[in-house]
């Protein structure tokens, strides 16, 4: 256990000192945002129509920026291979490389969230759908992320490979944390689509890591 | 399994079985037009249009039917390094995309007369199309590595990853209310299609699958002769 914790504490420290990838996420997720209303105009009734969805995708897409560096720069520098001849199981060390993620990716985006909601004008009743719907989809993100990350290693084109991935499967995330939302504002109960997300992270959760674990075998082999 | 592992027993095998593969498909999707186009019987509500449905459900059952035999050898060839299995399992992969390609442009073409509409976010197309971008996801991650074996590695366990959505596409149209209509063949207590459109649909469901299975022998056959090749023409360098 107390591996597993270095680990994260390790992840956590590199990704703070090499300068701000937290902030680049969230700067990234607050310009895409704002840059919505210049498209789509500034009309109130409009923005609040389309938040939901706009913040959503706008996470899903900052999320997926940052899945690269979960195992690249140790890939690169070797010592990924020093990891994986650890006492600690691949799949365990892959959970805690996800969570350091998350800690510095998917939390600032769950934090941020409501706030460039409220400049979208989402309706009131949103806002609880809305912050725990991020929080229960955006570690998904970070699990499911991870397998792509871990897959397109060494692979030409890396980035853009990536998404093709990690997009697809990250549709069903981004179809129930909206429809949570406009549950909410539509005076019905959110609950169920917060359960389908809890379900999905629950599935993730044990699965993603072994997918993961196995990408990173073949890639070190 | 391992007696097919052999390259020369399954380029002999796969000899003698093509052309037999061929004409039956060939032979069953003549016969299956033929029933669909002429002699079934019109919809009482669609009318002519619904012999759109001939191509569009059996291309829709070999899209993820294909997805599944691509996972399965995935998985045999992650479990037993068998190396067929790798190259069948790449070889499906883009006959796999053609397939659900089809699927949703006879889709489109369906629902513009009978939806009003070329295309709806429906839970049933949605995860057709999701479907479609993880066989293009594969071909991609397949193609993206140096050294063919990694991008065979790194495929499989993409394919594996992938089966998630199988079971999603199947019964997205029980969990959701959704336009698309619910099964109407595979179910409990025995399909609701008449015998009359039920005949046509399963001659060129058999006719499609063959017409699968001839193709993939020919792409399994042609990557192993390209491999011969270049495995000679890497020998002639080192000379």
């Amino acid at each position: 256990m107390s591996a597993f914790r270095r680990l994260v504490a390790r992840d956590l420290r590199l990704a703070l000192r090499q300068g701000g990838d937290a902030a680049t996420v969230v700067a990234f997720f607050v310009l895409t945002v704002v840059l919505f209303p210049f498209g789509v105009g500034p009309e109130a009734a409009l923005l609040a129509r389309i938040a939901a969805g706009i913040v959503w995708v706008t996470a899903l897409l900052a999320a997926l920026l940052s899945l690269e560096r979960i195992f690249q720069a140790d890939y690169e520098d070797g010592s990924l291979e020093a990891l994986a001849l650890m006492p600690l199981p691949l799949e365990a060390q892959v959970l805690a490389k996800c969570l350091a993620h998350w800690l510095v990716t998917g939390l600032p985006l769950t934090l941020v969230a409501p706030l460039l909601a409220l400049l979208l004008h989402l309706d009131a009743a949103g806002y609880p759908a809305l912050l725990l719907g991020m929080a229960l989809g955006t570690p998904t993100l970070s699990l499911i992320g991870a397998i792509g990350a871990a897959l397109s290693l060494g692979a030409r084109r890396g980035g853009v490979l990536l998404s093709l991935l990690v997009l697809p499967l990250y549709i069903p995330v981004l179809i129930f944390g909206v429809a949570a939302i406009e549950a909410a504002i539509g005076g019905f109960p959110a609950r169920p689509h917060l359960l389908l997300l809890g379900a999905l992270l629950a599935a993730a959760l044990p699965l993603a890591p072994l997918a993961a674990a196995a990408a990173l075998r073949q890639a070190l082999e | 399994m391992h007696r097919f592992a052999n390259p020369a027993r399954f380029m002999r095998l796969s000899a003698a079985l093509l052309p037999w593969c061929a004409v039956a498909s060939a032979l069953l999707i003549g016969i299956g037009l033929y029933l669909a186009l002429f002699v079934a019987p019109p919809d009482y509500q669609q009318g002519e249009a619904v012999r759109i449905m001939f191509i569009h459900v059996p291309a829709a059952w070999m899209a993820s039917f294909v997805y599944a035999v691509m996972a399965l050898a995935s998985a045999i060839a992650l479990i037993w390094r068998h190396p067929l299995a790798d190259i069948a399992a790449q070889s499906a992969a883009p006959l796999g995309a053609g397939f659900t390609l089809l699927c949703l442009v006879t889709g489109s073409l369906w629902g513009e007369p009978m939806w009003g509409t070329w295309w709806v976010w429906d839970a049933r197309l949605t995860s057709v199309l999701v479907l479609f971008f993880l066989y293009l996801g594969y071909i991609a991650l397949v193609n993206a590595f140096d050294e063919p074996v990694r991008g065979a590695r790194a495929g499989a366990i993409l394919a594996l990853v992938g089966v998630v959505n199988l079971p999603i596409i199947k019964f997205s149209v029980d969990w959701w209310n959704t336009l698309h209509q619910p099964a109407s063949v595979f179910r409990m207590g025995g399909p609701t299609i008449d015998a009359s459109m039920l005949w046509p649909l399963l001659i060129m469901a058999l006719g499609f699958t063959l017409l699968f299975v001839t193709l993939l022998m020919i792409r399994m056959r042609t990557a192993l002769i390209a491999a011969k090749i270049r495995a000679l023409r890497v020998a002639e360098i080192e000379f």
